[in-house]
């Protein structure tokens, strides 16, 4: 699936990155998934970082800088990956950076616990560049796993500067600035390791590289060059005969075979020395690339074998011992459960004194503000409208949605950096492949959990596009934090008026997972559908790493995290609730001909709602909420007892009587928390969704998706109760 | 996925796939069969001829599994796993 904004990318475009933000050295990020390399990059960068995308692409891009010795150095966190050889987006985006945007120094990140593969990516960056920096990270965990690595010897094997370090503990990392640094500035000359390629290979690199070479000034590395050009790869193809790469020898008008097949003007020399080596390529058996990868690993091994040597083997591996009880046939599954639970359990109780406390804090800014009003004077729709609308929007949003994020995600992410949720796709991956989805789904259903946007733009980690949307058009499904305050009131009215108050949070947890497991029952539902029609196709390759456990930095984490959501919260309530709470004050106090506006919409609304097992009003607030899902509660009471503004009721008994009033039953209320769970996104999410897809028929998809099912779940739930005379 | 017919390669080894290795047994890599785009991942990973590989996990559902190979484990679905050929020392069984 090419994007065509690629084949008019312009590649000098990258290498201005210095000119453009005043760096004087630009430095690129490669390695494997799961080295540390985020670790390193934030060690390099501290807060001197953003993300943002690369280019036509939903691949994060994460930049940021360092000053040493009065020079700037900007860093670029390429994608991580295995290899440069496949076609994979993320390997791609690495190799095209390496090639066009010519940074400064390349510094490959390898762990240090599994050299062997980490230097197949080392060793292809070292044939495209050759200012090259080794960070040789993980080496606790290396004198942990009894690995002594001579670092001397592999920077000789490798002719670049080897730096071993242990990136979450900051260990190293001067001396890794100083080897950048050295590199950067050529006081440290490098001359890197050339892979060892089998005869085969040689002979034909022998006869086709002088010829790239006399027809190519200033091409930095032909040998790899010739060897994309001979494993077929069409984008460096293409770049040749653009002279994006190298400058030609003829400097005439260049064009390449279009996709068309159009035959336009191409230089006949270079033209014959490309189809020489097609030729070639088409000839070799096996494929140049099974033979160069094996050519890499044995170099690789080689390496290996003189540098790393196991001075003794750990009795017990802790590891495999958690893992195969994580795994286990009888208590993999309950302990995801009940570690769900317990997350739940954790973010509801965590959160309510601090919700209360906010919302006390606001309350008390509200009444100072109505002071402030009736002093100046103002109308009483001014005060109305600023006060009880707009700051009351503001003011629920950010006291419902902060305490319960500032919580979840920092567990979240603990839990993401011991390395504990690709167990989890491990254990539900099955499900996910029958439903036509990938495992990795799994994991951006749990981000889902904290916020439906988040989870959306997780999805990310999903390669393959099909795939990726599925999990996308799907997450709505898991409730999200903005959810929870709806879900739990009505299990707390409902259900848990039998319950003494100090379980009542282990019950609206427990009330919580029962929901969640409906919303992945759907999940999977949904998901085998748009499998079978509109998203059809095949299962894409699937390698899981389970990465051994590590200690997450928990510090870290609190305080990023802290900062992330608390500014996503504040963002969303301004640009989003505020203006709905206006809207609301504005429905409640408007009246025509005896009643407010919003009695009327409810009116409108209520032959439709009572199909589905709900009334207008809720109806009503459920349209309302669609930017912002906190707001439905207090919009209902407020519809329910004609008040002008949003409100909340102090005790549950208040609240059951309230409802019981308007005919509220304890059906009404598993209908509410159906199409409260199975709903469209909200605002902010399908916002979201239309930046990741960048299509508006999928993001249309992803709210009639929801609402269809939501609306059809609850009619069948809702007649059948009928037709069993229930209702 | 019916997995490949048993047969002899060296004296005293059967041949299986990946997706036949009892859990805590270990192979070598003989042969990759899959799709090309299948190939060159498993290649990328380094589970090429001649690699070392040890069944480690199974999930509780089924249907993939955990193998080691070059220090690291990866989880390959079974699908995908009988497309690779091993050979393992006839009876072998080692502690995982």
């Amino acid at each position: 699936m090419r994007d065509p904004a690629l084949h008019h990318h312009h590649p000098s475009s990258q290498s201005d990155i210095s000119k453009q933000e005043g760096y004087e050295y630009v430095v690129a990020l490669a390695g494997n998934p799961n080295t540390g390399k985020s670790t390193v990059f934030n060690a390099l960068t501290g807060l001197h970082q953003h993300t943002g995308n690369w280019p036509g692409k939903t691949v994060v891009r994460a930049e940021g800088s360092f000053t040493f010795m009065d020079n700037r150095y900007g860093v670029i966190d390429l994608p991580g990956t295995y290899s440069l050889l496949a076609m994979t987006v993320d390997e791609e985006i690495a190799r095209d950076f390496l090639l066009f945007g010519r940074p400064d120094v390349t510094v490959v990140i390898v762990d240090a616990t599994t050299l062997e593969r980490n230097l197949n990516l080392a060793l292809q960056i070292l044939e495209i560049t050759d200012r090259v920096v080794v960070c040789l990270n993980l080496m606790d965990e290396a004198n942990r796993k009894g690995l002594k690595i001579d670092v001397d010897r592999l920077s000789i094997e490798l002719g670049v500067p080897v730096v071993p370090t242990v990136a979450n503990r900051g260990r190293g990392i001067n001396d890794l600035v100083t080897a950048i640094a050295g590199v950067a500035s050529g006081a440290i000359p490098t001359v890197p390791h050339r892979i060892v390629l089998q005869e085969e290979i040689r002979e034909v690199l022998d006869e086709v590289v002088p010829l790239l070479e006399e027809q190519l000034h200033g091409l930095p590395n032909a040998r790899w060059v010739a060897m994309r050009l001979l494993e077929g790869d069409p984008r460096i193809r293409e770049a040749l005969e653009r002279g994006e790469i190298g400058v030609s020898s003829q400097k005439d008008i260049w064009s390449s075979l279009s996709e068309e097949g159009r035959k336009v003007d191409v230089d006949s020399e270079l033209a014959d020395v490309l189809s020489l080596i097609g030729r070639e390529s088409a000839a070799m058996q096996p494929p140049l690339h099974e033979s160069l990868i094996a050519s890499i690993y044995a170099d690789a091994t080689a390496i290996a074998s003189k540098t790393v040597t196991t001075i003794e083997i750990p009795r017990v591996d802790w590891d495999s011992r958690l893992d195969r009880i994580l795994t286990s046939r009888k208590l993999g599954f309950p302990i995801m459960f009940a570690l769900l639970a317990g997350v739940f359990w954790i973010t509801i109780e965590g959160a309510n004194v601090p919700s209360a406390l906010l919302a006390e804090g606001f309350f008390w800014l509200e009444d100072q503000m109505t002071l402030l009003f009736s002093w100046l004077g103002a109308p009483w729709w001014v005060e109305g409208l600023l006060v009880h609308g707009t700051f009351r929007g503001l003011a629920w949003v950010v006291s419902v949605m902060l305490p319960p994020m500032a919580i979840f995600f920092p567990l979240f992410t603990i839990l993401e950096d011991l390395g504990y949720l690709p167990r989890v796709a491990f254990n539900l991956d099955r499900f996910f492949k029958s439903a036509g989805g990938h495992g990795k789904q799994a994991l951006t259903m749990c981000m889902g959990f904290g916020c439906n946007a988040a989870g959306v733009i997780s999805c990310r980690i999903i390669g393959s596009p099909r795939e990726r949307l599925v999990a996308i058009l799907t997450n709505v499904f898991m409730p999200c934090n903005g959810r929870w305050p709806t879900l739990i009131l009505m299990a707390a009215v409902f259900v848990v008026a039998g319950f003494p108050s100090a379980v009542s949070s282990l019950v609206a947890a427990s009330v919580l997972v029962l929901v969640t497991v409906v919303g992945i029952i759907v999940t999977f539902v949904v998901s085998a559908l748009l499998s079978r029609t509109i998203l059809k196709g095949e299962s894409s390759f699937f390698a899981l790493e389970l990465p051994p456990y590590r200690r997450p930095q928990i510090g870290r984490i609190l305080y990023t995290s802290l900062i992330d959501r608390t500014i996503f919260v504040l963002w969303r309530a301004v640009k989003v609730a505020a203006p709905i709470g206006a809207l609301i004050w504005i429905l409640g106090n408007v009246y025509i001909e005896g009643t407010s506006l919003m009695a009327h919409l409810a009116n409108a609304l209520s032959p439709m709602a009572l199909l589905i097992g709900l009334d207008g009003f809720i109806l009503l607030a459920f349209i309302m909420a669609l930017p912002a899902n906190e707001i439905v509660i207090p919009t209902l009471i407020m519809g329910y007892m004609g008040a002008g503004m949003m409100m909340e009721l102090g005790s549950t008994a208040d609240l059951a009587s309230l409802f019981a009033a308007q005919g509220f039953t304890v059906l009404t209320a598993i209908s509410l928390i159906l199409f409260s769970l199975l709903h469209y996104p909200c605002l902010t999410t399908t916002l979201t969704i239309w930046r990741e897809t960048g299509s508006a028929k999928w993001t249309l998809a992803s709210n009639l998706i929801p609402l269809a099912t939501a609306l059809l779940v609850t009619f069948v739930f809702a007649q059948s109760a009928f037709l069993l005379g229930l209702g | 996925m019916a997995s490949s017919e048993l047969s002899l390669g060296r004296a005293g080894h059967m041949v299986k796939t990946l997706a036949d290795l009892p859990i805590g047994q270990r192979g070598r890599v003989l042969s990759l069969n899959g799709r090309v785009e299948t190939r060159r991942r498993f290649l990328d990973l380094g589970l090429i001829p001649g690699t070392e590989v040890r069944a480690v996990m199974e999930s509780p559902v089924g249907r993939l599994r955990a193998y080691m190979f070059r220090s690291s484990v990866f989880a390959i679905r079974t699908t995908e796993a009988s497309t690779i050929e091993v050979e393992s020392p006839h009876h072998e069984r080692l502690e995982g």
